[in-house]
């Protein structure tokens, strides 16, 4: 059987996506199902004085009208922050209380105030008119960076400060920027984006009175953190009690990773009044109440020799975390932004400072690539100048800096086991027609045009592991990931994932893994993953992990069903287990004809014994059943890398600013399936470039939030697109069995610095993201101005 | 109340609903018919898209009164003797589709596109497909499937 791993098969999960039939959870009704309004802050920041909901109650069709009183009297716990950060002087990070439904305070424009509950839709929005609060309005703290020096949001954090946090060494750091020959300096903003999956949040929850147990549907990444959270920390109902589903999910990016206010809520409400709540959010409470993602300012130095080696780093940055601090809202600008910030270069002393600052604006959590974006935009603009200032080839001064001994130890933590970032850059270069950029810069500016070109070089780590080691720096959670491989007596097969896929193809790549491991043909195996009942508890899908930790976990899983196999086919072909080996879905007797497909080996698990025709008993002591479970734990991360490079034309008189060239060059280890993994990269480096030139989340100094709709958010379309060049270098991972790197973020960690070099080549300014043609238009027309002055 | 007759993918349909009732939440919740999704309020995303008398239109920016004696082709109507449409057979093979969310709205714009332009080139595809937001994808697999599509059809 030709091996299915490495081959571009078309997806399992195509057909019914394609056709209609997918299941979203807004796709899904109970009988006798209500609906549920959230009513929602309209301000900032402000004490609630009173909520009356007197006349709402006799509203048409309202069933229940639950409030912040209500959710403190039941005892439902609040949202928590998953990651415990401490400070450089050691103390705890300080995070306010986030209770599902707001008490006293209201900390954000969009958070939860109270929930209608009627009969229809429109009688709960109807209703929610008529609730009355009575606010007493605060001044409203937005600024990021100013957040340290404004009004004190929570009684017990001053200077609104989260934690500040420090990785690495400031003596040494100190020591090599004594002995550097420049110093270059940026000050940076990492713009805050809002994630934007299609598929608006929702749930619905059912309880069953006589077996007293919840069924929740929801829009999640990780149904199994979900019920945990909402078992464990929300009190609604023991783990046991309470199913989670996450069906089909259309796009998460991060923003589904955890549950949130409303999933809590309709899950108690569901029980408290004996009938299904459901609840969809429209296109505007995602954006207001989705966690964001981004929103750093940063002021980073490198310390390098006039020959452009590095000496040394610092990177000083505020990260805004918004009101509250979400689940992964504090580890996001930590340990997932920190270890990175020294790019793929040797650099001999560096430190990461981040200061997290709460603001009365939405909650900010991981967001595609957290904290490695961050990271990667910090040190390759950096770079990019240092190269301009000392005069140097921006591709020349990374090549000199990149390590090219494998493993490499990188600065601030990570033992980087396999890759070759020279190999990726100069493919890149080759495939991007580098040397011929000078000539297509003369035919641009033939056409009036401004022609950049911008190189990123990155690597990023994924896949968080190991899990002691993790929850020693204060995760709160293992990072394991299950599997399990159940045959069925007919001999197909069921594959369930802890991960889950709500867009990256995990019910063809892993039954494609699963089809060569078993030697079954992969239309004869199903991946289950996402309901909490079927398979084993697992982490989830985020951070680029599910296919380097749960397709591992399903390797193992597959070689336990091989090794009881051997011991099955060994007794019924008479032969020492030492003898039997396996291949191509067959128990072969070495040096003889002797025989047993898998599928008849599983046919003998559940029927163990003589009957008729049927000759299967088993080994002495064997159980019957053919069913193995996993339980993956990496001993490191994997570190995928690549270097992609981008040009843009810019058009000096209107500013716009249009990508003409795109090269992406990455390093994923073995690649499973090239159909599924060229998809990731190229919606990454969309949403990357997204960043870097269109979109923006807006507060105004009031914190109403300007971009609530897609008539004010600038999401990239398909017209603001070349075709991309894609290529791959690999150096298999080394910490899992299969060699693989994660994919899914790389797109959309390395194109926002690709793009913005290249525009700040094209225009010769340093300029902030997104480059709108207004901040383009203006920097051409002050470059304009100051050329004619000079003249 | 209002009585609203269409002929749903093939089918005709006499409903009595509220007459503020948009036509993607009639074809979604009177209809039962989810294949057609809804991504937005402002009618931006272009993932509730439906042909109405063959032409597609944005499902969430229409009453379902309005319609009235149309016909309505959603994303459930368009296979053919359980075969898929070309289009959705060339968003399957050059994975067009990741989420699935945008898709049904992606493949209907896509098809009428087809009935306007035959050979449309790069550049009308992505033009075209303006209206139609994917977070997935980055757009470059659907408009190798339209191209795919087209020289199928
Ligand atoms: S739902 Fe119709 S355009 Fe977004
Ligand atoms: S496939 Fe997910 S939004 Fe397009």
């Amino acid at each position: 059987m030709a091996s299915l791993v490495g081959s571009r098969v078309e997806r399992k999960e195509d057909k019914k996506l394609l056709t209609g039939r997918g299941k979203y959870t807004a796709d899904v009704n109970f009988v006798n199902q209500t609906f549920a309004y959230f009513v929602r802050s309209p301000h900032a920041r402000a004490q609630i004085k009173k909520v009356d909901i007197t006349k709402a109650m006799k509203a048409p069709g309202v069933v229940s009208i639950l409030t912040g009183a209500d959710i403190a009297n039941d005892k439902i716990g609040g949202l928590i922050a998953g990651w415990r950060i401490k400070s450089e002087d050691g103390s705890d990070m300080k995070v306010p209380a986030h209770p599902p439904l707001a008490n006293e305070i209201v900390n954000y424009v969009g958070d939860h105030v109270a929930v209608v509950i009627a009969d229809s839709l429109d009688e709960a929005r109807n209703a929610a008119e008529f609730v009355k609060v009575d606010y007493k309005i605060l001044k409203a703290v937005v600024d990021t960076k100013g957040a340290m020096d404004s009004d004190q949001i929570y009684k017990d954090i001053p200077k609104n400060l989260c934690f500040d946090w420090l990785l690495g060494d400031r003596a040494k750091v100190k020591e090599a920027f004594e002995k550097a020959d420049k110093i270059i300096k940026i000050d940076l903003i990492n713009n805050r984006v809002i994630p934007n999956a299609m598929e608006p949040r929702a749930a619905n929850a059912d309880y069953n009175p006589s077996t007293e147990e919840i069924t929740l549907y929801t829009t999640s990444q990780n149904p199994h953190l979900a019920r945990i959270i909402i078992s464990a920390f929300n009190g609604v109902a023991p783990e046991n009690k309470l199913r989670v589903i996450a069906p089909d999910v259309g796009g998460g990016f991060g923003s589904k990773i955890y549950p949130y206010a409303e999933e809590v809520v309709c899950s108690w409400a569901a029980k408290k009044i004996e009938r299904p709540v459901k609840w969809v959010a429209d296109r505007t409470e995602s954006f207001l109440s989705d966690c964001h993602g981004r929103d750093h300012v940063t002021h980073a130095e490198l310390a390098v020799k006039n020959d452009g080696t590095f000496l040394g780093f610092k990177n000083e940055t505020i990260a805004n975390i918004g009101a509250y601090a979400s689940v992964f809202g504090t580890v996001t600008p930590t340990y997932l932004f920190g270890p990175c910030a020294t790019g793929v270069y040797k650099m001999p002393a560096a430190y990461t400072n981040v200061k997290a600052v709460f603001t009365n604006t939405a909650p900010v959590d991981a967001y595609r690539g957290a904290g490695r974006p961050e990271a990667t935009y910090t040190i390759e603009t950096l770079v990019e100048k240092a190269a301009r200032e000392l005069g140097m080839d921006p591709a020349e001064i990374r090549m000199k800096n990149f390590p090219t001994q494998f493993p490499f130890q990188q600065t601030l933590v990570h033992s980087v086991d396999s890759g070759d970032y020279v190999a990726s850059l100069n493919k890149a270069m080759e495939v991007a027609d580098y040397k011929g950029f000078e000539k297509r810069k003369r035919e641009s500016a033939n056409k009036g045009k401004l022609r950049g070109i911008g190189l990123c070089s990155y690597f990023e780590a994924c896949g968080i592991a190991p899990s002691p080691v993790v929850m020693m720096l204060g995760c709160g959670i293992g990072l394991w990931e299950s599997a399990e491989v159940r045959f069925n007596p007919t001999g197909n097969v069921t594959v369930f994932t802890g991960s889950h896929s709500h867009g990256q193809g995990h019910d063809t790549t892993f039954a494609q893994i699963a089809a060569d491991q078993l030697g079954v043909p992969i239309e004869n195996i199903e991946i289950s993953h996402g309901d909490t009942d079927k398979g084993p508890f697992g982490y989830g899908t985020y951070g680029s992990r599910s296919l380097t930790v749960g397709g591992t976990a399903i390797v193992k899983a597959c070689d336990k069903i091989i090794a009881k196999g051997k011991r099955v086919a060994a007794k019924m072909l008479e032969a020492s287990v030492d003898d039997v080996e396996f291949s191509n879905g067959e128990f072969v007797v070495a040096k003889s004809n002797k025989k047993k497909t898998i599928g008849e080996i599983a046919f003998a698990c559940y029927l163990p014994g003589t009957y008729g025709e049927v000759k299967s008993p088993l080994p002495e002591g064997e159980e019957p059943g053919l069913k193995e479970t996993s339980f993956f734990d990496p001993a490191n991360f994997s570190f995928p890398a690549g270097s992609h490079i981008c040009e843009v034309e810019v058009d000096p008189d209107i500013g716009e600013t249009k990508v003409v060239k795109y090269t992406a060059i990455d390093d994923f280890g073995t690649i499973i399936n090239p159909l599924v993994v060229e998809g990731q990269v190229h919606g990454g480096i969309v949403q990357g470039i997204g960043q870097a030139l269109y979109e923006n989340c807006h507060y105004d100094e009031t914190g109403q939030l300007v971009t609530a709709s897609y008539m004010d958010y600038t999401m990239p379309r398909a017209d603001n697109f070349p075709e991309f060049d894609l290529g791959f270098t690999c150096t298999p991972a080394t910490s899992n069995p299969l060699g693989t790197k994660g994919c899914g973020e790389a797109g959309a960690i390395a194109s926002p610095p690709a793009v913005m070099n290249a525009v700040m080549n094209a225009i010769g300014t340093e300029i902030s993201m997104p480059a709108t043609a207004e901040k383009v238009w203006k920097a051409c027309n002050q470059n304009k101005k100051k050329n004619s002055e000079a003249a | 109340m209002k009585k609203v007759s269409v002929e749903i993918n093939g089918k005709k349909v006499t409903k009595e609903i509220q007459d503020h009732t948009i036509l993607s939440v009639f074809i979604r919740e009177n209809l039962n018919l989810t294949g057609t999704h809804v991504g937005c309020d402002t009618s931006q995303c272009g993932a509730c898209v439906v042909h109405v008398d063959g032409k597609s239109i944005k499902s969430c920016t229409a009453l379902a009164a309005d319609v009235n004696g149309s016909k309505i082709t959603t994303i459930e109507g368009i296979t053919k003797n359980g075969n898929m449409h070309p289009m959705q057979e060339a968003f399957k093979k050059l994975h067009g589709l990741q989420c699935g969310f945008c898709t049904p709205g992606m493949v209907m714009s896509a098809i009428d596109l087809l009935q306007n332009n035959k050979k449309p080139s790069d550049t009308e595809i992505r033009e075209w497909l303006e209206g139609n937001i994917c977070r997935c994808t980055g757009y470059q697999n659907i408009i190798a499937a339209v191209k795919e599509a087209a020289s199928k059809m």
